[in-house]
């Protein structure tokens, strides 16, 4: 320890300080906040609409109603579909966690069995949009890359971005990143129209489009960076970021050593 | 003398037989060169220019700048089979297929990142040191017009490629000289063959890419090097550092060393970066097609303060006798650059204006010595800063959780407020160095050692300076302001009285300092 106090005049202590104070919170944040990515396969047992209704009791009517009709603060359940209630409970948007802005994606609160309950009994009181079976999400068979990227461009791209990444909505509301969706939520997401998103009927994109969006999406995932480290994947601001703070930052800092050193 | 000797003494005796260079060789080499940081930032402009020349020079060999449509039949799967153009599609080519071609096409855009930083960096330096003082104010116009120059090179380089945004960015560009009133639409439909998007604007900018600008460029920078040559280069102050001379190392060797070690530092870097961090990953954004957009869709960064500012404009339009005029982006995109520009090139004759100083400058300020030109910089840094931080507001409100209108209102508010405030700040801040200056000159620094006197007070001990240092702190001048009288001896008003008094005010503004320390005060002082 003496040692090391002999040197807390020298130069360099203030800034390796301040780098270690910053590396020790940025560690105990990431840590801290860390969360496990949910990615659960719902088996498409059939659900008994009774056991749903139950959940629904306890954990949603409390917000939409004693018999999904909605109320002041959420929209009426009736009518949405089992596909709706697969996709926002699914993905752990519903129940939301605060009512601030929009629903993000979190670990669901109800596993694999409840959520197709709830889903069942959601469906029962009006039809909807039903969950698209696994034999229809063929997506590596039935679906076409290219023409999904066509497609994702032409109406996915404007508030998704053109990787799939994800882009800001008006008034703190987002569109959010599509990489590790579950092709199945993503099929929900466009036959529902969840938030601020638009419904794509199938007549709008077809059941052929909608599996080439989700191959191309899954590709987009799956892509290699072919050149170098991405920083995000959402164009030039973080490239000038990094031109800035790595390129002339590197580069005036060996300007200085080299007209120091000669003197 | 031995045999090499002879041989290398006869071949340089042919050369300056027959071109007389001996002279200016000898005179040139032993020129002299001040050494600090900051005097190498023209230098990295210069380097990655070349890297700019050579590299792009690579691309043109496979890179073909036509708008003919074309399927695409290459390696990169999630394209195949699409209609696009082929200049989008021999990107792609340049970037899967060809040889190294990524890694160039890296090289290439990364450099010219750097280029326009390294610009931007090196004009803040000649700014706030004072160096574009006469006689350099020619040479100041020269450097603003390469930034210029830059700006528009860099917007034809990133649109070259013909993906999606870089159409978007010409859709910008072309709503933008559509917007200039009367000959907007005249001027578009010259520059695009026609309508939006039309086929010919690719091949028309590659020519002005890789021709006219880069031929502008270098004939540009030849004479911007050449004068720094000619009138010599500025120096800080220091002891022996005189207006009639410069301290350094000459040409050769140390000199010609560093700045040729350098050039392959500067590569390096460029190199280094392009090898491990991609940069505009054309193949993700897909072929440009009129009726698609991608949610974030920027400029590159030197770009940025111009979207920036268009974004966070009023929806504002005038309809008269049939016109439309478009404010929210006339005045954003069109007459605040104009005046940025035109006000940064026209400065160094505004402040020999204020200053009523016409003498040769070739010691550069301390910042803090000029107070006013240091807080007129830092004012203008934040406008730009505020307006590309809206640049990027859709980037920064999804990654830090704002909201999108929250980042368009402090913008808005902002532009109007914080570069004031940032002025009335950097003034207080220089007069406060100044005024630690004084105390440094006058008391010594402080040593950390404390004493406590017999009657218990606690004093520090300080340590006076050296000569060196204090010779720097005192060897500025003080700006004087200007006496302008608004009446002549005989109590006449004086013609343009009105031109004088803002003459008179401005330099009244300009000559706020704190004093400096007077040959008594170091004499009472030295007496102690």
């Amino acid at each position: 320890m003496k040692r090391l106090s002999r040197y807390r005049r020298h130069k360099a202590a203030g800034p390796l300080l301040l780098i270690f104070a910053l590396l020790a919170i940025g560690t105990t944040f990431s840590v801290a906040s860390a969360t496990v990515q949910q990615s659960q396969t719902v088996s498409s047992r059939t659900a008994s609409i009774e056991e749903g209704k139950q959940i629904f009791l306890k954990g949603c009517s409390s917000c939409h109603g004693l018999n999904a009709e909605g109320g002041a603060i959420a929209p009426s359940l009736i009518g949405v579909g089992a596909a709706s209630v697969d996709f926002q409970v699914g993905t752990g948007r519903m129940p939301m966690a605060d009512m601030s802005t929009q629903a993000m994606r979190k670990k669901p609160v109800y596993n694999a069995e409840e959520t197709a309950a709830l889903a069942a009994y959601v469906a029962s009181l009006a039809p909807g949009p039903a969950i698209p079976e696994e034999s229809v999400l063929n997506y590596e068979r039935d679906g076409h890359t290219a023409q999904g990227g066509e497609l994702f461009r032409n109406n996915c791209a404007m508030c998704h971005n053109f990787a799939g990444q994800g882009g800001a909505l008006t008034q703190g509301k987002y569109a959010p990143t599509l990489m590790g969706v579950e092709p199945k939520h993503i099929y929900e997401a466009m036959i529902t129209g969840p938030q601020s998103m638009p419904v794509f009927s199938d007549k709008t994109i077809t059941p052929a489009e909608k599996l080439s969006l989700i191959r191309w999406i899954k590709s987009a995932e799956a892509e290699p960076n072919l050149g170098g480290a991405t920083m995000g994947r959402i164009g030039p601001v973080t490239e000038g970021l990094l031109a800035w703070i790595l390129g002339i930052g590197l580069l005036i800092g060996i300007a200085v050593w080299l007209t120091t050193r000669a003197r | 003398m031995t045999s090499t000797e002879k041989r290398i003494g006869n071949a340089a005796n042919f050369v300056d037989e027959r071109l007389g260079a001996a002279g200016w060789v000898k005179k040139s080499l032993n020129k002299v060169f001040p050494d600090h940081w900051s005097f190498m930032l023209g230098e990295v402009c210069m380097y990655s220019f070349i890297i700019l020349l050579l590299s792009g020079t690579f691309l043109t060999f496979w890179f073909d700048p036509s708008q003919r449509d074309v399927i695409y039949n290459g390696v990169y799967e999630p394209l195949k089979g699409l209609k696009m153009s082929a200049a989008y599609a021999s990107t792609l080519d340049i970037s899967f297929e060809v040889r190294g071609g990524l890694l160039m096409r890296q090289i290439h855009h990364w450099a010219a990142n750097i280029f326009m930083a390294a610009i931007v960096a090196h004009l803040l330096r000649v700014f706030f040191t004072g160096a574009f003082r006469k006689p350099r104010e020619f040479n100041w116009i020269l450097g603003i017009l390469l930034l210029t120059l830059g700006l528009v090179e860099g917007l034809f380089g990133y649109s070259l490629p013909d993906d999606l945004l870089s159409g978007t960015g010409l859709r910008i560009t072309s709503a933008i000289i559509q917007a200039i009133p009367v000959v907007g639409t005249y001027i578009s439909f010259f520059l695009f063959g026609g309508a939006f998007p039309g086929v010919g604007f690719i091949p028309r900018i590659f020519t002005l890419h890789i021709l006219l600008i880069p031929g502008i460029f270098l004939a540009v920078i030849t004479i911007h090097v050449m004068l720094v040559w000619y009138q010599k280069h500025t120096q800080f102050p220091g002891v022996g550092r005189t207006e009639t001379n410069v301290v350094g190392h000459p040409i050769l060797p140390v000199y010609m060393a560093k700045a040729g070690g350098f050039f392959f530092v500067v590569f390096g870097i460029i190199a280094f970066l392009s090898a491990v961090a991609s940069i505009n990953p054309i193949w993700l954004y897909g072929p440009y097609t009129p009726g698609q957009i991608s949610a974030g869709s920027q400029p590159d960064w030197y770009m940025g303060w111009l979207d920036g500012l268009v974004r966070m404009a009023p929806p504002l339009e005038t309809h008269a006798f049939g016109h439309t005029i478009s404010w929210n982006i006339l005045i954003p995109a069109v007459i605040v650059p104009g005046i940025v520009f035109t006000g940064m090139a026209l400065y160094p004759f505004i402040e020999s204006w204020i200053t009523g100083d016409k003498r040769e400058h070739h010691l550069l300020d301390r910042p803090r010595n000029v107070p006013n030109r240091t807080a007129l910089g830092v004012m203008s840094i934040t406008f730009v800063m505020v307006a590309l931080i809206n640049g990027g507001n859709d980037i920064l409100a999804t990654n830090f959780d704002l909201s999108i209108n929250q980042i368009m209102w402090f913008s808005r508010v902002g532009i109007f407020v914080l570069p004031p405030l940032a002025f009335v700040i950097t003034k207080r801040l220089c007069l406060s160095l100044q005024r630690a200056d004084r105390e440094l000159l006058l008391h010594g620094s402080e040593t950390g050692r404390l004493l406590r006197l017999p009657h218990g007070e606690f004093v520090e001990v300080h340590a006076p300076i050296s000569p060196e240092k204090a010779f720097i702190l005192q060897s500025h001048e003080q700006p004087v302001a200007l006496a302008i009288e608004e009446v002549d001896a005989r109590g006449v008003r004086r013609p343009g009285a009105i031109k004088n008094k803002i003459q008179r005010r401005l330099s009244k503004a300009h000559a706020v300092s704190v004093p400096k320390v007077t040959e008594e005060e170091m004499k009472e002082i030295e007496h102690h």
